[in-house]
């Protein structure tokens, strides 16, 4: 009987000393980003409302708490400013002000615990870094970061499977595809993603991770198009999957979406050598720019700015008339290096490159155009001779092996020379029948521009400068008018060769 | 009377001596094969003392179509490394008439050495590509008379490698490939002269 009165005595002490400590934890820890990185918050939910501990939130932001033992309220400090909370009342005076809080300070056993709200309405106006505290997402952000909300959206179950991610506010985005996974990375600190829609349509899995969102498809999916675009309010990627070409024997999808040339890294690797003989975009090379003025005529005409006109017209004829996407190295007056306009070609899996320049002589009788291609020295007929041989089986996630040709950076243009002899001939023949053609009219020369370009490449120099004739004829409309008919007329000839001919 | 006819005849004899004179100097100059001594040689020509050679140095035709090969005197250098310096220094001087020159007026040869196995590099000022007037048959008549002038002369080399102010250059003028050494190349020669 004594036993008994003493254990009900000791039931009652322990409710008595802890009123509130029957908390359960939330179903995801709040997620803390500072500049110094992330890490978690336990938090405790009492009653529906969810609480964090006074003494974690005094540790991550160096505050100063003291208990009034009499009075049983607390005393938050921070560089002498100070939040009182009064006992048993939700609200607390910020600073003199009086804020609503939706839970009094409860007491669990030695710790003081706070609602969670305490944090934006108490300790941000009295916090040197700005504080924010997204619910949803469950995240604590601390200072000046970067975490952009990310909204990810199944357009259409397809196929093509459409998926969507909006990153607000606009940021960088980096996207790749390999192995079955496409990846998305966004340059920014951490990412609010309310939700991640489960898998759909040709899309398996959809999976956040720090900054990075992995979408992994389906076996039957083929080789997704991936574009980026970037408007004041938001960057918006979208992922667009189509069935494997083994899977479906439809007529190809149509031109892919347009990719960010400026995203062209310095020195990226030649894409992969395996694409169809079909000519879907061209890169055209308005040659020299900026502070490269290139050749100066007698009367000051400036071969950069001749071969940004000519670039211009070609783009538009072409894309106008035979339906080929054109893509510019430069659209302005500035420096482009000449492995950029490489790599702008190769990032933007062109078809056909052609490089627009204009000449100079020694001597000022010299007049006419002329057509180059790249002549290889040893080093680029050996890597010509090795092209096939060059494959390598490289295996993957799944158990399977793809095969991937290793081109040298600076050899790209080792296997497509007969091709560019070909189209380099065509232009040649189109432009004898517009323009006076020069004295070697079709030359191969080791041209740095062509030999990082991995595909039929060719250099076209359309007039001589030094020549005042030709400089005085260059200005005037039916001339460059005729030099750009020749052009468009020798692309003509390349593609359907392409269409009627077995991939090269 | 007498007196006066005397000076008379005197200063006839005297003017026709002095015209007498004055032809008989100019048919010399007008009827001799010889060139007056003080005309000077070709640019390239050493002072007779020093030892020279004959080489083959390139210039732009006068047409500006091609290369020129002009065997002209230059003087003779201790060794291949010694003597493509001097075929170097001599192709950077200026042109003889009625030829063009076609590297930049006042471009310098830092270096000049070749490798054992036969690579040459030949290191200039950047005049060479900062004053270059660009164009791709400008660039590439200037590589191929500093290729040419290094391979046609010394059979130890094999190929020439151009180098910028000590370093590895892209291009001259945004064209021609000046990363990897080039061989001799006669396609563009459209001229074969001895001036000497």
């Amino acid at each position: 009987m004594r036993t008994a009165a003493l254990v009900i005595l000791a039931v009652l002490l322990v409710l008595v000393c802890w009123p509130h400590a029957q908390g359960t934890a939330p179903a995801s820890p709040l997620t803390l980003v500072t500049r110094e990185g992330r890490r978690a918050v336990a938090t405790t939910i009492l009653n529906a409302q969810e609480f964090i501990g006074l003494d974690d939130l005094a540790a991550l932001f160096q505050l100063s708490v003291r208990e009034d033992a009499l009075a049983g309220g607390v005393t938050v400090t921070y560089k002498g400013r100070t939040v009182v909370a009064a006992p048993d009342q939700p609200m607390a005076s910020v600073n003199g002000r009086v804020v609503a809080l939706p839970a009094p300070i409860v007491r669990a056993g030695r710790r003081l615990l706070v609602p969670l709200d305490f944090i934006p309405r108490a300790i941000a106006p009295i916090y040197d870094s700005p504080i924010e505290l997204r619910r949803a997402s469950r995240l604590l952000i601390v200072g000046n970061v970067r975490v952009p909300r990310v909204a990810i959206r199944f357009e259409a179950a397809g196929p093509p499977t459409r998926l969507t991610l909006d990153v607000v506010p606009p940021l960088m985005v980096n996207t790749g595809y390999e192995a079955g996974r496409v990846l998305v990375r966004v340059e920014a600190d951490a990412l609010d993603i309310a939700t991640i829609p489960a898998g759909g349509g040709l899309i398996d899995q959809v999976r956040a991770e720090q900054t990075a969102i992995t979408i992994a498809l389906n076996s039957r999916a083929g080789p997704p198009r991936i574009s980026a675009t970037t408007t004041n309010e938001s960057t918006r990627v979208v992922v667009e999957v189509p069935l494997a070409a083994s899977q479906e024997s439809a007529a190809p999808a149509p031109a892919p979406p347009q990719p960010p040339p400026t995203a062209a890294p310095e020195a990226a690797p030649p894409p992969l050598a395996t694409r169809t003989a079909k000519l879907q975009t061209m890169v055209v090379d308005a040659g020299h720019g900026g502070d490269d003025n290139g050749v100066r005529g007698p009367k000051g005409t400036l071969e950069k700015q001749i071969t940004l006109d000519a670039a211009r017209r070609l783009k538009t004829l072409v894309e106008s008339r035979l339906g080929v996407r054109v893509v510019m190295t430069r659209d302005d007056d500035r420096a482009v290096s000449l492995d950029e306009r490489a790599a702008i070609a190769n990032n933007s899996k062109a078809d056909l490159f052609l490089s627009l320049h204009a000449n100079g002589s020694p001597a000022a009788s010299v007049k006419g155009a002329e057509v180059y291609y790249l002549r290889l020295d040893r080093a680029g007929e050996d890597a010509r001779r090795n092209a096939a041989a060059t494959e390598l089986i490289l295996p993957v996630v799944g158990g399977t092996t793809r095969p991937i040709d290793i081109i040298q950076w600076d050899l790209a243009q080792a296997s497509h020379v007969d091709a560019s002899s070909r189209f380099a001939s065509m232009l040649e023949e189109e432009l004898e029948k517009h323009v006076p053609a020069g004295p070697r009219p079709l030359q191969q020369a080791p041209m740095r521009v062509l030999s990082g370009a991995n595909m039929p490449a060719a250099l076209v120099e359309m007039v001589y400068l030094t020549n005042s004739e030709q400089e005085q004829r260059v200005k005037s409309d039916d001339f460059q008018g005729g030099i750009v008919q020749a052009l468009y007329d020798a692309i003509v000839r390349f593609k359907s060769s392409l269409e009627t001919s077995p991939t090269p | 009377m007498n007196r006066k006819r005397w000076l008379q005849v005197g200063g006839i004899v005297l003017v026709f001596a002095v015209a007498v004179w004055i032809a008989s100097t100019i048919l010399e100059r007008v009827v001799s094969p010889a060139p007056a001594p003080s005309t000077t040689p070709a640019p390239a020509a050493p002072a007779a003392s020093v030892p020279h050679i004959i080489a083959t140095l390139y210039y732009g035709t006068p047409d500006g179509q091609g290369l020129a090969a002009i065997k002209r005197e230059v003087p003779l250098g201790d060794g291949p490394r010694e003597q493509g310096r001097q075929i170097l220094e001599s192709e950077l001087e200026a042109a003889p008439a009625p030829y063009v020159s076609l590297i930049p007026q006042g471009t310098m040869l830092r270096a000049f050495y070749i490798t054992d196995r036969g690579d040459a590099f030949v290191d200039l000022s950047t005049e060479v590509s900062t004053q270059h007037p660009g164009g791709s048959t400008n660039e590439l008549l200037t590589v191929y008379a500093i290729v040419n002038a290094v391979t046609a002369n010394l059979s130890s080399v094999e190929r020439v490698q151009i180098l910028i102010d000590g370093k590895q250059a892209d291009t001259l003028a945004g064209h021609v490939d000046l990363r990897r050494p080039f061989e001799r190349d006669t396609v563009l020669v459209r001229e074969t002269k001895s001036t000497e």
